[in-house]
């Protein structure tokens, strides 16, 4: 519709007809006319979840998968975000950086998602974060890589629900240099999550006066491991290793079959057994060893009601597996980023009001104004302390002693271990 | 590591994988000599034949041998029968023309691998072996004595990777025994040769080409099923497999039975001790190159006659 000049020319001017224009475009975006309506409005709040179905990170996107729909079903049960329920929109990127990218453009343009949220894979938060910066859609991701606090994406991209690979070695180095050894062989995934690890443990440990003798990387997608090995010298006290991948099972059998009875102190991630039963036969060896976890796999003596809670809304048994299948265990130290970003979302989006996709530079505003997180049903892994200027949050680290077939609770960080001096502030950075 | 050891250890590594891909490799050689078909989806009935073995071996229960035996002879079987069925439907169709018969394989390799994914799932699952002991090996060096015996730090191997290579041997001469010895064995050589002469003579070359396909496929998937217990069943394990096949293939000469059990000792090996002292992506490319070499030098491969 083409309005008439407004005054009392009766003729038709470009002036008159751009400033009813613009005042029709002020009055849509002003809050209040328009919001209004949509806030009596029951339409499902739309997340985007970027799930790794297939492909390397399957078992992740399994569990990712369970942990959001329970944290999803749970916020929906206590009224939902704003009064509105959350709907997921869940689209398989296949662990593929590319598909990580249509993913993120499929939600924004064809699902009309109001975010998007959940990637793991650092090579897939690389290849999807830029898409979702030119789309101006809010990326929450779960992923543990140093590329949201290291300045590398933008705005839009943010990690608000898990630590991140810098703060977690740092936090982890001393014990290792205090308990275990000072010298370190360090075996690693070679792609960006693995090359964190290389460059910030080499730091932290160098700063407790240990050093890495050694620096192993393995392709990924790599499925025969005994090749590797003999290049760990003979000097090394501590092998330090993170594998990740769907042949990490066979990954820690070679180490063992490798070493045999004269093993050097090992302090892995459990991400080189997420998804795996630490009972399997040929992981023996491992008794004795130690693990960083995210969050205690199995549940600890002093358990939380926030962990008791949160474990039977999953579905997990007291041994990290799945209640309806003991074989089926969990990627527990890594999903609960899911719950906790689902929750800050949600906090988000309540503080600013948020009604639609308009509203998404306030919503990345109202995280950027948290901070303190203490530990609650949102927060069951710990207190967390989210740093606006680097979207990035910081927490507690676990350190697991395999004993008896169970990872047992030996060590948790204070969360000043992990804090580190900021590297970026996206919050200069315009929309 | 000193060398000694390490050369031993990457030597082991190597003939390990060598063996597994000469059996596959066979397989994809023993199609192409007989059937002129290129099968783009080789490396999928491999990963059947991981997957069967997991799928068999827990199923059945009681001691891992037990499974592990079933799978041996289950998961070829079955594996053999669907690629002679593949062949009944689809590749009898086209008239075995090539380019049809590469674009048809290349669909039943993504039909396979989605099937498999949707049914079986995306997770890589352990099989156990019917045994599994570490071996130290020993190792002599000059000592206070003269001369003395030690164990090396990281030096040993498993009983189930030395199964492996004795395995894979005594198949492979399995093999050449019914290809050289046996009245089949005659049959396909005559098919091979020239299959209209050989329908003159009466076989039923049709037949002979299903029972080939499916023998491919089967020979693929023993190989799976000697490995799955040392790298697990995986989806997506058919593709490291199906290129090494192809390089060994070309490199023995396509369709050259003891070209390709040569080259896969070569490039098996080569590959092992490669990784182990440089990297495993040098071996690659070293490998991809030696390809390129033997195209442009003898395209017909080391063993293979000149096609005229």
């Amino acid at each position: 519709m083409m309005p008439k000049g407004k005054n009392n020319s009766s003729m038709f001017t470009r002036r008159g007809a751009l400033s009813v224009l613009g005042a029709g475009a002020a009055a849509t975006t002003a809050p209040g006319v328009f919001g209004y309506a949509q806030a009596q409005s029951s339409e499902p709040i739309k997340i985007g979840f970027q799930v790794h179905r297939t492909g390397i990170g399957a078992a992740y996107g399994r569990w990712y998968d369970r942990t959001t729909t329970a944290a999803v079903a749970k916020i929906n049960d206590a009224g939902g975000i704003n009064g509105r329920p959350i709907e997921i929109v869940a689209e398989d990127d296949g662990t593929d950086p590319k598909r990580g990218a249509e993913v993120i453009e499929k939600f924004a343009t064809r699902h009309n998602c109001d975010i998007a949220f959940g990637t793991l894979f650092s090579h897939v938060v690389y290849g999807s974060s830029p898409r979702a910066g030119e789309l101006k859609l809010p990326y929450f991701v779960v992923s543990e890589g140093h590329h949201v606090a290291s300045g590398a994406l933008n705005r839009y991209t943010l990690q608000p629900g898990i630590t991140d690979v810098k703060s977690q070695v740092q936090a982890m180095a001393p014990y290792v240099a205090d308990n275990l050894g000072k010298k370190v062989t360090m075996i690693f995934p070679d792609f960006a999550f693995g090359h964190d690890h290389r460059d910030f443990f080499s730091a932290a440990i160098e700063a407790q006066g240990g050093e890495v003798v050694a620096k192993i990387a393995i392709p990924p997608t790599e499925t025969s491991f005994t090749k590797y090995f003999p290049k760990i010298p003979a000097s090394t006290e501590v092998v330090y290793h993170v594998m990740v991948g769907p042949a990490v099972l066979t990954f820690v059998k070679e180490m063992g079959e490798f070493f045999g009875p004269s093993a050097p102190q090992i302090f892995g991630f459990i991400d080189s057994l997420e998804a795996v039963d630490i009972t399997s036969p040929g992981l023996q060896f491992l008794e004795g060893s130690y693990f960083w976890e995210g969050f205690p796999r199995y549940a600890q003596p002093n358990q939380t009601e926030f962990d008791k809670a949160y474990r039977t809304a999953v579905g997990v048994d007291d041994n990290g597996a799945s209640v309806s299948d003991s074989a089926d265990v969990s990627t527990y130290a890594h999903m609960f980023g899911c719950w906790e970003t689902l929750y800050i979302i949600k906090a988000g989006m309540e503080a600013s009001g948020y009604q639609g996709p308009a509203d998404r530079a306030k919503l990345i505003e109202a995280v950027e104004a948290m901070s303190d997180m203490p530990e609650s049903h949102e927060h069951p892994q710990g207190l967390k302390k989210f740093n606006g200027k680097t979207h990035q949050t910081f927490g507690l680290q676990y350190i697991s002693k395999v004993e008896g077939g169970r990872l047992n609770l030996v060590h948790t960080t204070s969360l000043e271990d992990g804090l580190y001096e900021d590297e970026v502030d996206y919050t200069t950075k315009s929309f | 590591m000193d060398f000694g050891p390490y050369l031993i250890l990457a030597s082991i590594e190597g003939a390990v994988q060598a063996a597994v891909l000469a059996l596959t490799a066979v397989g994809l050689s023993l199609v192409f000599g007989v059937m002129r078909v290129v099968n783009v989806a080789h490396g999928e009935f491999y990963m059947i034949g991981a997957v069967l073995a997991w799928w068999v071996s827990t199923s059945v229960g009681g001691h891992p041998a037990v499974g592990f035996i079933a799978a041996l002879v289950l998961a070829p079987l079955v594996a053999g029968a669907l690629a002679a069925l593949c062949d009944f439907l689809i590749l009898r169709r086209v008239d075995y023309d090539p380019e049809s018969t590469i674009v048809a394989t290349i669909g039943l390799l993504y039909i396979i691998q989605q099937t498999t994914l949707m049914t079986y799932g995306p997770d890589a699952r352990p099989i156990e072996p019917p045994f599994n002991e570490r071996i130290a090996l020993p190792w002599v060096q000059y000592g206070e004595n003269g001369l003395e015996w030690y164990y090396p730090w990281g030096f040993g191997t498993t009983t189930y990777k030395l199964f492996v290579i004795v395995a894979a041997i005594l198949l492979l001469v399995g093999v050449w025994a019914v290809l050289a010895r046996t009245r089949i064995g005659m049959i396909l050589r005559a098919s091979q040769l020239d299959p209209d002469m050989a329908r003159a003579f009466g076989v039923n070359v049709d037949r002979v080409y299903a029972l080939v396909f499916g023998a491919g496929a089967a020979l693929a998937a023993l190989a799976a099923v000697l490995i799955a217990p040392i790298q697990q069943a995986h989806y997506l394990m058919g593709g490291d497999p199906l290129l090494l096949s192809f390089i060994v293939v070309i490199i023995g000469g396509l369709g050259s039975v003891a070209g390709t059990v040569v080259a896969a000792v070569l490039i098996g090996m080569s590959d092992g001790v490669i990784s182990m002292f440089f990297s495993p992506t040098l071996a690659k490319i070293i490998a991809t190159m030696l390809v390129a070499f033997v195209l442009i030098f003898r395209p017909q491969g080391i063993f293979g006659k000149r096609v005229a």
